[in-house]
Formats: structure tokens, sequence, C-alpha cells
């Protein structure tokens, strides 16, 4: 009989240490939140478009972790970031809210109609575009992500998106 | 004296093919005459394209330099006859991405008049390696078998390296190609003097000259001009015929027996390979003055009439210089600028001879193979392939766009040789789909960089910003606190005054 009491309790010893280690893990070492909001960000195209309704990337990053947002609402990214976020987190991959647009797109400025207003400049996410008042503005095409934020604020709609050759 | 040597490291795979060379070796080499207008693209080389420095209606001279370099890779580009520069502006040319490239186009007189060059050139003997360096480099010098990597950064970058061997490259391993074997057979004694020069450019005492045992009659030639000068520095040294090892990293692989670590350069190895046709255009330069304005050029397959070697002057177009072969026969189908294997097949015979082109090839219509089968996992691909890579693994990584399995089995390695489609029972263009999964992956890492620079700069903007709306907060603090202590006072007595002038 002692036997089976042997057991029970060496049993029950070794539940109560899990329990106990798992608690305190829990709560007082680092969370992995942070790094999960890392994760995530690492897979969104840094396009900074805010299509998702999100000021930024890093934004959207974080409402997917600590808000649970919908992992879907990123243009830019295609159904390949949808079905990545979906690994990463185990949720389901639901299909894109919006098309995907085709190929790499850059904003391109008018420069014979810029009237330097510096809308523009102050809009862009990535500071991918130079001018000063009353000079013409210019994008950088390089650092340029094809958000479009600069296009609704160009008074004079001088702004276009092209395709990269 | 140095004989031939067979003390060989051992090639992995390749294929023995069907040279085809005998019906451009009977003849030698023929100059072309200078054509009535000549095309020249601004990159006939790795790196950035060289800036026109001409103006159109510009007269230039045989020689003259007329597009410089810009950026840190490049080569200058030299008037290749006397004329006028009538146009800078697209033109239709043979490489591997996109149709048309800007061209300086340049209608000749006739004269062939050469730029005159104030100074003797210099004894490269009394030249420091960095000053001989730099002379190459404005000798618009690039790599001639083919890659056309300019030879002056190459040197460069080596020199960083511990060296130990010169390879002059006479391997010429591909089918039809012949104009190395020519170039060595009737200018053995330049092929050593740009050795010589590259040795003392490199600082090193060892030159290995490699040909292929298909071509006895440049061994014995160069086996007598190397008696002659009596440079015991130059070793020659002789290579089965099996295709591909005149890869560069293959022909160090088998002179020395010493393999090119994966992503790096034969200099880690201690080796720098140049083509004879380099040493050579060196010899030109340092010894004559002539920048490199012409080359040989194999003309050849079964759709030309008198299949022969030419030297041509960069810019000449197909065109002209087939129609100077004897025209097309009734067989021709196919254009194709370099080899059989590792050639671009071209739609227009307007495209220019640039530094790069070793072969014009005509061929006949290929019977088709039979159509793609799936692949049956036989493993023929991988025992052929010269870098080891496992061509069907490859295949499968390719076709599901699977970057990481891509680069982990090596994929950036594949020179792109030819053998795997070769040999393949089932058909499949396997060189075709690496090169286009090589650009996918190139594509990748680019947009991964971009979306990391884009990451930097919107976090680097919002931190700015949030910067500024704080030194805002602080001095619209600060401007209270002032106020604050001014009294009450001093506020009435400002709001008095704004008063008073506005009754004024």
């Amino acid at each position: 009989m002692s036997a089976i009491w042997i057991a029970v309790i060496t049993v029950a010893a070794i539940a109560l240490a899990a329990g106990l280690s798992l608690s305190f893990a829990s709560r007082r070492l680092p969370a992995q939140e942070g790094d999960l909001v890392e994760r995530v960000n690492s897979l969104l195209p840094q396009t900074q478009c805010a299509q998702c309704g999100f000021p930024g990337c890093r934004p959207y990053a974080s409402a997917i972790v600590d808000d649970h947002a919908a992992i879907n609402l990123c243009p830019p990214g295609g159904e390949e970031t949808v079905r990545k976020l979906a690994d990463l987190l185990g949720r389901d991959a639901l299909p894109l809210q919006k098309p995907p647009p085709e190929g790499r797109v850059v904003a391109i400025i008018d420069e014979a109609a810029c009237i330097g207003c510096t809308h523009c400049r102050t809009a862009c996410p990535v500071d991918a575009i130079v001018g000063a008042h009353h000079y013409m503005h210019t994008i950088i095409e390089s650092e340029c992500t094809g958000c479009e934020l600069c296009i609704a604020p160009c008074p004079v709609d001088c702004i276009s998106l092209g395709k990269v050759a | 004296m140095s004989a031939p040597t067979y003390d060989l490291g051992k090639l992995h795979g390749g294929l023995r093919l069907d040279g085809h060379k005998q019906q451009s070796t009977a003849q030698p080499i023929f100059d072309v005459p200078v054509p009535a207008q000549l095309i020249l693209p601004l990159a006939q080389h790795v790196g950035d394209p060289a800036q026109p420095i001409v103006s159109i209606g510009e007269h230039v001279l045989k020689g003259q330099l007329i597009a410089e370099t810009e950026g840190a890779l490049g080569a200058p580009i030299h008037a290749s006859s006397s004329g006028k520069v009538v146009a800078i502006e697209p033109w239709p040319i043979s490489r591997r991405y996109g149709e048309t490239a800007p061209c300086i186009v340049i209608e000749t007189d006739g004269e062939d008049r050469a730029i005159e060059r104030a100074d003797t050139p210099p004894d490269y003997d009394s030249l420091a390696p960095e000053v001989l360096e730099q002379l190459i480099l404005q000798g618009g010098i690039v790599g001639l078998g083919g890659a056309v990597f300019p030879t002056a950064q190459k040197l460069m970058q080596a020199n960083t390296c511990e060296l130990e061997y010169l390879i002059l490259n006479g391997v010429e391993c591909e089918p039809y190609i012949s104009c190395d074997d020519l170039l060595m057979r009737e200018r053995a004694d330049a092929v050593l003097s740009g050795g010589q020069i590259l040795m003392h450019a490199l600082g090193i005492d060892v030159c290995y000259v490699v040909v292929e045992s298909d071509k006895p009659q440049a061994l014995h030639l160069l086996e007598d001009a190397l008696n002659e000068i009596g440079d015991d520095r130059i070793i020659l040294k002789q290579v089965p015929t099996i295709y591909p090892s005149g890869g560069e990293d293959q022909l160090v692989q088998l002179v020395t027996n010493r393999e090119v670590p994966s992503g790096g350069l034969p200099s880690d190895v201690g080796c720098l390979v140049q083509n004879v046709g380099t040493a050579v255009a060196i010899h030109d330069w340092i010894h004559h003055n002539e920048p490199l304005i012409s080359r040989i050029t194999t003309v050849t397959g079964p759709g030309v009439a008198m299949p022969m070697n030419v030297r041509a002057r960069i810019g000449t177009t197909v065109a002209d210089i087939i129609n100077f072969a004897g025209g097309y026969t009734d067989q021709a189908k196919h254009l194709i600028i370099g080899g059989p294997m590792t050639g671009k097949s071209v739609s227009t015979d307007r495209v220019p001879v640039v530094k790069a082109t070793n072969c014009i090839l005509v061929i006949a219509e290929v019977p088709s193979a039979g159509p793609e089968l799936p692949c049956i996992r036989c493993g023929d691909c991988a025992a052929v392939c010269p870098v080891q890579l496992l061509p069907q693994q490859l295949f499968w990584y390719a076709c599901a766009d699977d970057e990481k399995h891509l680069r982990s089995y090596g994929l950036t390695d594949c020179i792109e040789c030819g053998c795997c489609d070769l040999v393949c029972p089932s058909h499949i263009p396997l060189t075709a789909d690496f090169r286009i999964a090589k650009g996918r992956i190139q594509e990748m890492a680019d947009e991964k960089a971009r979306a990391e620079r884009a990451r930097k700069r919107f976090e680097a903007r919002n931190e700015r910003l949030e910067r500024e709306r704080s030194k805002r907060v602080e001095e619209l603090a600060q401007q209270k606190e002032e106020a604050r202590r001014a009294g009450p006072d001093a506020i009435a007595e400002i709001l008095r005054r704004k008063q008073q002038q506005g009754e004024d």
C-alpha cells in the first residue's frame, strides 16, 4: 500500500515543482511579445503605405500581436506575406482584402508642374522626397516604396505612380 | 626546357564534345577592312557603363578615348578608327538581358588615322605595380575570354591577396571557337610578353601557359617562342580536351589541384587567371601603345560560307563580318554570339562585335530533341557537373522557388556551362531554368535589402518627428515660464502697448 502512496506523492511533487517553475518563468522571464512584434515586422514588406489602416508596418505588426488585428490587410506583401504570417502566428491564411500591386512601382513627380509646397515631402514615410519651399521636389527612386501617400496631399496633382524599368 | 606536363589535378565531370574547330583553323587570321560605320556600346564590360566624352559631329582619331570610366568598376572605350561621331543612341546589341543599349556611332572616313601619342611608352619594368595597373586601365583592357571583367581591377583585387601563380588560359574548350588557338599560333611571342608584364604587375614568379591537347600547333609554337626568350619563370602545360576545363575555377583546379571556395575567387587560393587574348592586348598596349580597339573572333558554323578567324575592329557589325567570310549559306538558320554552349542567340546581324565577342556562330536548324519530360532522378546531370552541384535537386527547388535551398545547394556557384542540359534524358532545359532562378533569388535579395532600408528610414523619421515634437513642447514650456517669471505687471504693460498700437 505504501508503495502506491510513494508513487502518488512523487508524481504530485514533480507536478508541483513543474507548475511552480512554469508560473515563475511566465511571470519573471522577459516576455516573447516584443520579439514576436519584431518577427512579424520582419515579414512585412516595409512599404509603410498604411493601407492596412495603421500608420506603418511596425504599428501594424504590434496591432497584429497585441490587438489580434487581421493578418490579410497588407496588399503590397501579397498572398506570400499572409501565408508566412499565418505560419508564424498559427492563424488561418485568409485571402487578401485588396489585390496586390503588380511589380515594383515608385512615385514620379512631374517636376515642371511642382510648385514646391512641401506637402508630399511631409507625407513621405521614408523620407524619400527631397525639396524645399518654393523649389522643385523630386523622388529618390531607390528609396521610394511606392506607398502612394504623397499623391493625395499634392495640390496640383503632379505625382503619379510608375513602374520601375 | 619546360616541356608540357601532365601532373594535373582532377576535374569533376565535364564532357568530351565534338570540337568542330578544324573548319575555322585551316586558314590564317584575316583582317576585316574598316567598315563604313562603327557601333561602340558604352557597356562592353562588367561594371558601370562608360560615359561618352565626345559630342555628335566631333571628329575622332583611331585610338582616341571616347568614353571614360565612371564608378569603381569599368573600362574606358577608344575609337576603333578615325571618323565622325554621328550619333549616341540605343542600338541592338547581344547580351543576356535587354535588346538594345546606348552606343556611340562613328562614320569612318577611310583614312584610319591614329591619334599621335606624345610620350613614348615607358619601360614597364621600371613602373611600380600600381602605376602599371592604372596604365592597363587606361588601355580599356578587359578579360577577353568572354567574361569581360576589367583587367586592371582584377589585378588590383588580386594584389590584395597572397599570390603564387599566374595562369594564362589558352584552353578554349567550347566547340567551334578557335580564336585563341589561332592567336597563340600567330602571336606566341606576344602571349609570353603579356605574361611577363602581368607577372611584373602582380609580383609573382610563376606563370603557367595552359593549352588544351587538341591544339598541338599552338603548343609547339609557344614552345619555340619560349625557347627563344628563355624565361624560365614561364611553364607550358597541356590539359586534356574536356569541356569546360577552360572555366576559370576549373582551370585552377586542373593546374594547381586547388579548389576555389564557393563564392570565392581564384586569388583566394593564390592564383590569377587571364585569357591569352588579354595578355596579347596588354602587350599591344604597353609595348605598342595600341589600346583595345580590335579583337580576333571566330566566324564559323554550317551557316557561314568560309569559316575563318578574323581580326575585326570593335564596333564592326556582325553582318559586315559575315559578308567578309563569304556570306550565309542556305543552311543558315540561327545566329549565335559566342559558342554553342554558353552563347546567346540573337535575332539580327546588325549587332556590333564588342570586346566580349569571341565567336560568331551560324548554325543550321537544330532537330528538336523532343519535348521536356518529367525528371526521372537518374543523376546523370550530377555526374557531369564540373562544380559538383546536384542539378536534379536544384531543379526541384527552382520549380518551387525555394530560395533557402537554392542557396544552400549552391545555385550561385553554377557556371552555366550547359553540361547537365546535354546529358538530361528528359530534355529539361536545366541551365535556362537555373539562369532564371539566379535572377529570382537576386531579386528576392534586393527586395529584402530594400525593405530593410525602408524600415530603417521609417524608424529614423519617426524618431526625428518625436524629437521635434518634444523640442517644441519644451520651448513652449520655457516661454510660459519666462512670462510667469516677468510677473503680471509686465504682461499688463505689453497688453497696454498693443492696445496703443491698435489705436494709432
